[in-house]
């Protein structure tokens, strides 16, 4: 008896507690910035593209979802010719992002990709790149490579010594 | 054997070998870099550090570089004591300091050297602050592509390339920490064998060139075992797919075949399967406008009704193909698709090979051998790695030398200090100067005839029975004299000759000499080169020549993966396929002969097809389909089948493997191909063996884009082997093994863990069936005598000459090897270039047996008077070359 009249006490208690449920899609939830939601590229500082086709993401993704072609342009940068995720397989784990060595694949908080149709699941490159350099800030991959590329030769990146004059007699 | 104790654990090794070898062949893994089984050890990288013990009661021991020790009886090593394990990765931290944070766009990351063994040695943090040394590339060709940033100075690079491979256009420059490996000016890179660089260079240093341009990750690859297709040698390769596009071709280990590596035309000559020239649509009347499958068979059914058909086969075909061709159209219409004169040459030597008592050597064997004369080839051009292992032959009478110096072998730089230049004998007549000149004691340029006349003199003065030709001149028989002194100087002697300058006389002096060291109780070897993949194959199936078989009135001709115009001149054949009515045309790249077919059905290269080749030393050899491709591309012998069906005479075969089993049951000489490899339902652990890496990508996007539903994977009915992940990853059976990985080795040393012992066979023999071994009753001397070469008036007698790009039809259709290949040329002495009133890179008009060519004149001095050499295989050039005039 005593339980019974407990009950209904922590029931009428909560009628007058502080609502939990939102009104989405009137109210949005707040949600931290390293929420796994939906995957978008991004671009350095100097607004090239990040991704280099290294294929880690890809490789990483335990459900096989994304798939790219590396390819190279005149500056000798490498970039994905195509990077398809189909999210309609996705499973927002963030592995992809976690294998990233240029912070170009990021989750973002937005969760709002429903679609009616599954193939409009799937995302290219258009879809995913970004304007911006999303959560990472003033990372640029080709100033910390090796690799020469237009603008940036042989011994122009960080920590890096003038190229060797292989001819050089000094010892 | 030397009993070792490893890690507290005996081993019985080979005290010839080092404690490394010794090591990794037990299955411990020790990091490495400069070392390599074929280069042998120097000590450079200091990576493979363990710790050596005195006796059992020795608890401190002291460290030694594992590959610089020999594994004499009774040493006892630990692989994992601290001190080895602390001193490791010490060294690899400090080779990383200058390495370059370029892996996301290396084309070695995923299956690099340097990265598995930083793993191994565990080195993970970078603490050096200061900068990092950096170099400037080099333009290395269209095969290599250099970044010298990533070097960690292993010299391995610079020993494959001039001491193993015989160049001498890369090499080391500067000093300390600044030292530079590449060329002295930017150019093209010399040596045929330059792309084992990539294999070779532990990091990211030299890699394909051709890889770079649809750069894929190793586990992304689809990849089956295969066999080269580009000259008769028979190459093991592993080829790889991606979307639908073949990526690269990687050597696949035969410790019997080409071992560790791969010339550049078999690596970089694959891109004609990706060509703009390939086949893959239907062709009816030279339009694929509204041409399905069905359209163009209820076009052959027509066509074929009641009428004789003639099929032509192909020496660049598979064995399988041919044969289902044979069945098809009968064994009274089936020609190899040779001509008459090249079909003589290959039977001549086959049968040689067949009735004489001299074996046909595997590269193995041919690197085994201590003296070489080579008859009247330029073997780097037509039959590449048998150049290269000629290269090692030639060492190994040397080496006599630091065995008596108490040096072993594996211990690269004091043995070659020792040696120093020296080789063993090797003789060379030729028409003219080759590649292998460099390494060579003598040399005699003549015409084919003289060439044949200089076999004979020498095999005369092997065995003085055989008769002597008359009219030579002192200069030549004191040069055989010596060739036959050398031949019988040492115990196993090597002679090399072949088809490629057109004249059985040259074939048959080889023969007589091999005969006769033979008879002087030489233990001799006798290797003949063929020009294609599967001649061998091809004439051991028999069938008629080109003359022959189209002296059969038919109306219906079929020719499968055949360029007739390569074969004959080009108004022979015209003459030919103008008497039919139709012409019907199985290929998968445009040809002249395509452009005169009336149906073109697209069939599958040797990547989309499984298939038997059979090399020129005998040795059938299994390749596999890769990848399915989408558009209508199927195998030719399966193309062969659908049109036995649509004509109701369907064939009982349903898979590969049946097909395999009828070839053997109505050709005896084929008995045993059927057991190359495992029947279809074979399987391992219940499961087929993986195509694809446990790692594979993207399989649930790659398609997304055309249908977000995943379909069922195609199931291959013909072989053991998945067209996806799903599967069998461990160690398959060897003619299964579709790549090379294990726990820790991601790059292709991984063959460590496939052999028996490091540098050996691979566990369960290596692949390959020999199918030509010599009878050894039914053997004679052929005693041609031919008369010598006679200048005729102002004509000129064509040669052949062969390049490596070039000459070749498939691989020059590939866009990297295209960019080798040179214009078609005409080679004169400067006399005969006076005669003529032509000058050294002037285009001129001539004409090759009546056909008309234009051609860019190049001289070449040790060419004889009367001889112009004919870039062979261009296109354009007439296959029937023997009488030229020059027109301007």
């Amino acid at each position: 008896m005593l339980s019974h009249l407990r009950s209904i006490g922590l029931a009428l208690k909560h009628t007058f507690a502080k609502r939990e449920t939102i009104q989405y899609p009137d109210e949005k939830v707040d949600l931290a910035a390293r929420y796994r939601g939906r995957i978008v590229l991004t671009r350095d500082p100097d607004g090239m593209e990040r991704c280099v086709g290294c294929y880690l993401c890809a490789a990483a993704c335990p459900v096989d979802c994304i798939s790219l072609q590396a390819t190279n342009d005149e500056s000798g940068r490498r970039y994905p010719e195509f990077f398809r995720i189909n999210f309609s397989r996705c499973i927002f784990c963030g592995y992809c992002e976690e294998a990233c060595p240029t912070y170009a694949i990021q989750l973002t908080p937005d969760y709002e990709i429903s679609e009616y149709d599954r193939k409009n699941l799937v995302y290219e490159k258009e879809d995913l790149l970004i304007a911006g350099q999303g959560k990472q800030h003033g990372y640029n991959f080709y100033r910390v490579a090796g690799m020469a590329i237009t603008g940036k030769d042989k011994g122009e990146g960080q920590n890096e010594l003038p190229p060797v004059d292989v001819k050089g007699l000094m010892p | 054997m030397a009993k070792i104790k490893i890690n507290g654990k005996e081993f019985e090794v080979d005290p010839k070998k080092n404690l490394l070898e010794a090591s990794i062949s037990a299955g411990y893994d020790v990091p490495y870099f400069c070392w390599h089984p074929k280069l042998g050890s120097i000590g450079s990288c200091r990576q493979c550090a363990v710790v050596k013990y005195r006796d059992e009661n020795d608890t401190v021991g002291r460290l030694v570089m594992s590959c610089m020790e020999p594994a004499s009886e009774g040493s006892i090593i630990s692989t994992d004591a601290s001190q080895a394990v602390e001193f490791r990765s010490n060294v690899i931290e400090a080779l990383m300091t200058n390495h370059p944070h370029d892996c996301p766009v290396c084309d070695e990351g995923g299956e690099c050297h340097l990265q598995d063994m930083t793993v191994m040695s565990g080195h993970q943090t970078r603490r050096y602050e200061f900068g990092k040394r950096t170099h400037k590339n080099q333009y290395l060709g269209p095969f290599i592509n250099h970044e010298m940033n990533r070097c960690i100075q292993c010299y391995r690079c610079v020993r494959y390339y001039r001491d193993y491979a015989g160049g001498d256009d890369l090499n080391v420059f500067s000093s300390r920490n600044r030292v530079y490996f590449g060329r002295a000016n930017d150019g093209v890179l010399e040596s045929e064998f330059s792309g084992n660089l990539v294999e070779v260079c532990p990091t990211g240093v030299f890699t394909d060139k051709t890889l770079k341009k649809h750069h894929t990750r190793k586990w992304d690859l689809t990849t089956a075992p295969s066999i080269c297709t580009h000259c008769s040698v028979g190459c093991n390769t592993i080829v790889g797919e991606r979307y639908g596009t073949i990526r690269r071709v990687y050597s696949r280990y035969n410790e019997q075949v080409n071992g560790y590596f791969l010339c550049d035309r078999g690596r970089f000559g694959y891109e004609f399967m990706n060509s703009d020239k390939r086949i893959k649509k239907f062709v009816v009347n030279g339009s694929f406008d509204g041409v399905t499958k069905e359209s163009a068979f209820d076009f052959i059914v027509k066509a074929l009704k009641g009428k004789k058909i003639i099929g032509i086969g192909s020496p660049r075909a598979s064995l399988e193909t041919n044969f289902t061709l044979k069945q098809l159209v009968g064994n009274e219409n089936f020609s190899v698709g040779l001509s008459h004169k090249d079909y003589q040459l290959a039977k001549l030597a086959i049968d040689t090979l067949k009735n004489g008592n001299v074996r046909t050597p595997s590269l193995k064997e041919v690197e085994q051998c201590e003296s070489v004369f080579v008859l009247g080839e330029d073997i780097t051009n037509t039959a590449p790695m048998l150049a290269l292992s000629i290269r090692q032959a030639i060492k190994n009478i040397t080496k006599t030398k630091a065995d008596k110096a108490g040096i072993p072998l594996w211990n690269d730089a004091p043995a070659r200090e020792i040696i120093q230049d020296a080789h063993g004998p090797l003789h060379i007549a030729a028409p003219m100067a080759s590649r292998l000149d460099d390494v060579a004691n003598s040399t005699y340029f003549s015409a084919p005839e003289n060439i044949a006349r200089f076999g004979y003199v020498v095999a005369h003065f092997i065995d003085s029975k055989l008769s002597l030709p008359s009219g030579l001149t002192e200069e030549v028989t004191s040069k055989a004299r010596k060739i036959a002194s050398d031949l019988l100087s040492t115990a196993k002697p090597l002679i090399v000759s072949g088809v490629h300058c057109k004249n059985e006389d040259v074939l048959k002096a080889a023969s007589d000499v091999a005969q006769a060291l033979k008879t002087a109780g030489k233990d001799v070897r006798l290797s003949y080169t063929f020009e294609e993949s599967n001649t061998v194959g091809a004439v051991l199936l028999d069938g008629k020549s080109l003359e022959e078989v189209f002296e059969t009135k038919a109306e219906v001709l079929i020719i499968v993966e055949n360029d007739l115009y390569r074969r004959l001149s080009t108004e022979k054949i015209d003459s030919y396929l103008s008497k039919f009515e139709q012409v019907i045309v199985l290929d998968h790249n445009c040809t002249s002969t395509t452009k005169k077919a009336t149906v073109i059905l697209p069939v599958g290269t040797f990547t989309e097809a499984d298939g038997t080749f059979v090399n020129m030393e005998g040795r059938a050899q299994r390749f596999y389909q890769v990848f399915v491709p989408e558009s209508d591309t199927i195998e030719s012998w399966r193309r062969i089948a659908q049109i036995a069906t649509a004509i109701d005479k369907p064939f009982d075969q349903k898979n590969f493997y049946d097909f395999t089993e009828s070839l053997v049951i109505n050709n005896a000489q084929f008995t045993g191909i059927e057991t190359l490899a495992p029947p279809p339902d074979f399987k391992v652990q219940g499961q087929k063996i993986a195509r694809e890496s446990l790692r594979y990508s993207g399989r649930t996007a790659m398609k997304a884009n055309i249908n977000v539903h995943e379909l069922k994977p195609i199931e291959d009915a013909d072989s053991a082997m998945s067209f996806t992940m799903e599967g069998y990853h461990g160690q398959a059976p060897t003619s299964l093994i579709t790549s090379y990985w294990a726990p820790g080795w991601n790059s292709a040393q991984a063959i460590n863990k496939y052999q028996i012992e490091v540098g050996g066979a691979l566990h369960g023999g290596d692949p390959g069936l020999r199918l030509i071994e010599p009878s050894k009753t039914n053997f004679k001397f052929y005693q041609s005598n031919p008369d010598a070469f006679k200048v005729s008036g102002s004509g000129l007698k064509g040669v052949p000459v062969y390049k490596i790009f070039g000459s070749e039809e498939l691989s020059s259709k590939a866009a990297a090897v295209k960019e080798r290949v040179s214009e078609s040329f005409i080679l004169l002495n400067s006399k005969d270039a006076a005669k003529a009133d032509v000058k050294a890179d002037e285009t001129i008009e001539i004409s090759l047996n009546g056909q008309l060519s234009s051609v860019k004149v190049l001289i070449q001095d040790d060419l004889a008077d009367g001889l112009a050499g004919i870039s062979a295989g261009y296109c354009g050039i007439n296959p029937e070359m023997t009488d030229v005039t020059i027109k301007k």
